[in-house]
């Protein structure tokens, strides 16, 4: 066991080394790349320019740049953004709790949605209610979100008025501008943003939970437990629920990085000002320290996600730390 | 299920086409699709006007006789633009999904049927490019693209972006294919073929590639969805196909801020993406029912 974990977890950081070193490579080669903050300014000439690039170390080979770097990563220094000149760490940890706000609501909405229409679609498979909903989500998952949140902009912030003839909800931002905090504003802000995530992350759970389900209601063991006379909603429950909701609980754990990204295009189309935004933002401006610092806690969650759920398996499954 | 009658008259094309037909969604998305090929194939004859020619006078008309789709902001005819625009939407899909299926059908066949070394060094390879987060990897490549200052010629401007989506994406395919060969390796058929001295070239293309084409067929259709959906997206956030050349995705990349004046500028371009991508989706649904056996329509 112990073997196993540990070579698990040597397997994950070499994974997090390679990918580090890729996304680092990639972001060094970009032509002008950090250079094309003093190209802009017009007053310096080309030898200022070269010192400033012998300066910043710049002339080194990637390799050479990468352990530099990352040196200075493993001492906390993750560099400061081009554009706001604040440390980057400062810029994502002020962003983060939008993000999580966010995207925790999304996912407690998903899941209090998804799991019982994924339940009853499976229980009742091939009625209407079965029909319509798994149209729904087929078509949820073929939508553009971007696309399906400019509707909803359309719809609820341009179209349709409340009685004091103002549009019905916010399209942008956290707050409306000016006024004190309350939280009646904020939960009118977060409906549409939510909205739109949950309509789509909902679309693949219920598929999902639907064919979990599917797969168990046909095991011998429901079939012993209809046949030992347990009524049929304590055999959907007790038996079949526990054991559908395994993979489901590990799409939720894969997915959990995804809770730090945020969501790019909602955050984007929304204007709410979270990782995904800023990220974007950043890419933008070509703010290159910003992007890169994103990037790497962006995939480190990824992989260490990836390494939680094998030591759950593990622990709860002796045939994988066997293998 | 009902199981087919077998004749001596039915090929294997057949019987697939008559499992095929019984999705009736699948089907109807399969006409679909024929019709907005069509449409897209035949653009220059179909287009009422340039799609580049700007006509600020007659910016933000709402669809009429003259402009079936409206005009954009800078006066130019949504319906031409939504048909040229599918070109390179539907192109760049295409030669992602191919980059993707041809990436993972090779590292699958290899890393299943070689085993040992190979197999590990291209099982971690794919386990560093699924934890990449996608979407934001693709912005920062795409930021790399457009500094490049690439020249906006049809082809320059669209290539890169279609090869670094189908890089991007490989690797549910490589995974499916390497299971599939890892049971078909020792299967009769293929020992008998190297007892007979047949080589692995032969063994792997001509006998085991064979055996694996139906989960390759699907999951390239539901490839070519995911890349349509990838490039729709990078180029409204402004970091696939630059403007002026249009696509699906970078026509609507201003529209927020004319939602109150001509919504039709965003409902069109996206409802083309929507339709598009339901109906591959759909077709890729009716391929896996009528080429799998095993998989019960659900």
């Amino acid at each position: 066991m112990i073997n196993y974990l540990l070579r698990r977890f040597a397997q994950a950081i070499l994974t997090l080394l390679v990918v580090s070193f890729i996304l680092f490579g990639l972001i060094s080669a970009v032509p002008g790349g950090f250079m094309t903050v003093y190209a802009e300014k017009s007053d310096m000439n080309p030898e200022d320019l070269a010192r400033i690039r012998a300066k910043l170390g710049l002339d080194d080979p990637i390799p050479v740049r990468y352990v530099k770097w990352l040196g200075s990563l493993l001492q906390g220094d993750w560099g400061k953004s081009l554009v706001s000149k604040r440390p980057v760490l400062e810029e994502i940890s002020s962003r983060l709790p939008n993000t999580l706000l966010l995207m925790s609501l999304m996912l407690i909405c998903t899941l209090l949605i998804a799991i019982p229409l994924g339940i009853f679609s499976a229980i009742k498979q091939y009625s209407w209610f079965d029909h319509f909903f798994t149209t729904l989500a087929f078509a949820g998952q073929s939508l553009p979100v971007f696309w399906f949140g400019l509707l909803l902009i359309i719809v609820f912030a341009v179209l349709l008025r409340g009685p004091d003839g103002n549009p019905l909800l916010p399209g942008a931002g956290m707050y409306t501008l000016g006024e004190p905090f309350s939280l009646w504003d904020r939960i009118r802000h977060l409906i549409l943003p939510v909205s739109m995530l949950t309509f789509v992350s909902s679309a693949e759970y219920m598929r999902y939970m639907r064919s979990a389900m599917l797969d168990v209601i046909h095991e011998d063991y429901i079939r012993t437990a209809r046949a030992k006379g347990l009524r049929e909603w304590k055999v959907i429950f007790k038996h079949a629920f526990r054991n559908a909701i395994i993979p489901m609980a590990t799409l939720v754990s894969l997915d959990l990085p995804s809770l730090f990204g945020g969501a790019l295009f909602t955050e984007t189309i929304f204007a709410w000002p979270g990782i995904g935004r800023l990220y974007f933002t950043a890419a933008l401006k070509n703010d290159y320290p910003l992007v890169m610092a994103t990037l790497i806690i962006y995939s480190g969650l990824i992989i260490l996600s990836n390494l939680l759920v094998d030591f759950v398996y593990a622990t709860l499954d002796p045939r994988i730390r066997l293998s | 299920m009902t199981t087919p009658t077998l004749s001596a008259s039915q090929s294997p094309w057949q019987l697939f086409w008559r499992r095929f037909r019984k999705h009736v969604m699948a089907m109807f998305s399969l006409f679909l699709m024929g019709l907005i090929s069509l449409l897209i194939a035949f653009a220059p004859l179909l287009a009422t006007q340039d799609p580049m020619k700007q006509n600020l006078r007659n910016r933000f008309q709402p669809p009429s006789a003259a402009h079936w789709m409206g005009t954009d902001d800078l006066g130019r005819d949504l319906w031409t633009r939504i048909l040229y625009g599918g070109r390179i939407s539907l192109t760049v899909g295409m030669l992602a999904m191919a980059v993707s299926v041809v990436l993972g059908s090779l590292i699958g066949l290899f890393s299943g049927y070689y085993g040992g070394w190979i197999d590990s060094l291209l099982m971690r390879l794919t386990e560093i490019f699924l934890s990449i987060p996608r979407l934001f990897v693709l912005i920062a490549l795409g930021m790399f693209l457009r500094s490049l200052d690439l020249p906006n010629l049809q082809a320059g401007s669209f290539f890169p972006i279609a090869l670094v989506i189908g890089t991007l994406s490989w690797m549910g395919t490589a995974r499916m294919v390497r299971a599939s060969t890892l049971a078909l390796r020792e299967r009769e058929f293929v020992q008998a073929c190297r007892a007979l001295g047949g080589s692995d070239w032969r063994i792997l293309f001509q006998h085991i590639l064979p055996n694996v084409a139906s989960p390759i067929i699907v999951s390239a259709t539901l490839g070519l969805s995911g890349a349509i959906i990838s490039e729709s997206g990078l180029s409204y956030l402004g970091f696939g196909v630059q403007l002026p050349t249009p696509t699906w995705g970078n026509m609507l990349s201003n529209t927020q801020s004319q939602m109150t004046t001509a919504p039709w500028t965003a409902i069109f371009p996206g409802m083309m993406i929507f339709l598009v991508v339901i109906s591959i989706n759909y077709i890729g649904d009716g391929l896996r029912d009528a080429l799998d056996p095993r998989h019960t329509p659900r």
